[in-house]
């Protein structure tokens, strides 16, 4: 529930005038920041929890990456409305600037995520697969990191800020991978019953 | 604002004057901070008194001026122009100021000179955003000389009729409306007559993405985005960007056979 804060300061703030002369494009920057933010915390978690031990990172990992894909799917409507809707500048876009395309394709990514976050859909694809196929959050949080970098006119500090970030808990969940131990390959676990 | 009590002159556009307190509160002055709203908020820390502005190069008269004494050899006037950002953006503003071309003409060019460059102050102390290498500091920019002389050249001392807020470019900056906003550089100290085209800070910054003319013009794309329409602050909806800033029929004469889309 606190994730949603951020949404409804943004609310007080565009109904108080407080976002500036230019309220559009400062809510399009605030979603987007909120969405790769709580996109990095949610693949915080596993390293956080490879590092501590604690246990309490992963219970809110679904949460964050939910609240995550709902200020995407936010910024991207924040995006449409800045376009009045008009679908084709939008494929436009996503077609010819690289830095839309990186964005865009990175919502994509979390699309079946979101859509396989209940604990029936992990049952449904199996433990295996469903790690599998979120593993493309990896790939959704560079490309969201890619979409900021190439986003900014010049200021280049802060995407590499969060670049950073990001590569560091890569690096963390390289580094403290659990060691395979022979006997115990991928698909060797009893089928259930 | 209020609109000059004066018949709207042959370069004013009779849009709606975008508010003051956005005109003075949505700034990209990297000198000041890359967040539009460190101009505002820091704009204090610029002295803009005493200010001189240095004149050299292809002149016949190059001097050190201050900045009272300049703007005392010209009657000011109103000019109510469009300013289009290269970030897809505009507003209205009611500059005062004088004509470019006649600080020029009494410069006396000599033969030689093509070229207008203008350089900005540099003093990390008075603008603390320059001790961020974010640009190669000071700013500079430059117009061919034929720009320069067009009557939309225009130097602003103020805005809203009043003194031109640190935000804003005091004590002195250029406006250049059918450019994008960047080249219009703010708070300048000296002025240069070349005779080779001088070198412009966001060219320099990413030569791909900011040329040297920076004509606003709507089929020329930024890499990166569009600039097929652009939001006039305080709007919600986009327009359409207009060849020129809507200035082309003014300026378009000036790039007779160039290819503006090499040359953008």
């Amino acid at each position: 529930m606190g994730g949603l804060i951020p949404a409804a300061v943004l609310i007080a703030d565009a109904l108080s005038g407080q976002l500036g002369a230019n309220p559009i494009q400062r809510a399009t920057l605030q979603t987007g920041l909120l969405t790769l933010a709580l996109l990095v915390l949610s693949l915080a978690c596993t390293p956080l929890r490879l590092l501590t031990g604690w246990t309490w990172p992963a219970r809110i990992r679904k949460a964050l990456g939910l609240l995550a894909f709902g200020y995407g799917v936010l910024h991207f409507l924040i995006y449409l409305l800045d376009h009045s809707f008009d679908l084709t500048l939008m494929t436009e876009d996503v077609l010819k600037r690289p830095f839309i395309t990186a964005g865009f394709t990175a919502l994509l990514l979390l699309v079946p995520l979101a859509l396989t976050s209940t604990p029936r859909a992990v049952k449904r694809l199996g433990f295996q697969r469903w790690t599998r196929l979120h593993q493309l959050a990896y790939v959704a949080v560079s490309l969201g990191a890619l979409h900021y970098y190439w986003g900014v006119k010049k200021d280049h500090t802060p995407p590499l800020i969060y670049a950073a970030v990001i590569a560091t808990l890569f690096l963390i969940r390289f580094l403290k991978r659990r060691p395979t131990r022979p006997g115990r390959q991928v698909g060797s676990r009893p089928a259930k019953p | 604002f209020t609109r000059p009590a004066r018949p709207l002159g042959p370069y004013d556009t009779s849009e709606a004057i975008t508010p003051y307190a956005q005109a003075t509160s949505y700034n990209n002055f990297y000198e000041f901070g890359t967040d539009k709203s460190d101009p505002a908020r820091m704009a204090a820390s610029l002295k803009t008194r005493p200010w001189t502005v240095r004149i050299d190069g292809e002149v016949r008269k190059p001097m050190t001026v201050d900045i009272d004494t300049l703007q005392g050899w010209f009657p000011l006037e109103d000019r109510v122009y469009r300013m289009r950002c290269v970030e897809g953006w505009s507003m209205v503003m009611p500059w005062l100021g004088f004509p470019l071309a006649a600080l020029i003409r009494r410069m006396e060019p000599t033969s030689k000179a093509k070229y207008v460059q203008f350089t900005a102050l540099l003093d990390p102390k008075q603008f603390p955003g320059q001790r961020q290498p974010v640009l190669k500091w000071p700013y500079v920019e430059g117009l061919r000389l034929d720009e320069a002389l067009h009557p939309l050249a225009f130097m602003a001392v103020g805005l809203d009729g009043r003194v031109l807020p640190g935000q804003n470019g005091a004590p002195l900056r250029l406006a250049v409306p059918w450019k994008y906003g960047f080249k219009s550089i703010k708070s300048v100290v000296r002025i240069t007559l070349t005779e080779k085209q001088p070198q412009t800070t966001w060219a320099l910054a990413a030569p791909q993405e900011y040329g040297f003319y920076a004509n606003v013009n709507p089929a020329v794309p930024h890499p990166r985005w569009s600039q097929a329409t652009e939001r006039r602050i305080g709007e919600l909806g986009r327009r359409k960007t207009l060849p020129f800033n809507g200035y082309a029929e003014q300026v378009a004469g000036l790039y007779r056979g160039m290819d503006l889309r090499r040359s953008f």
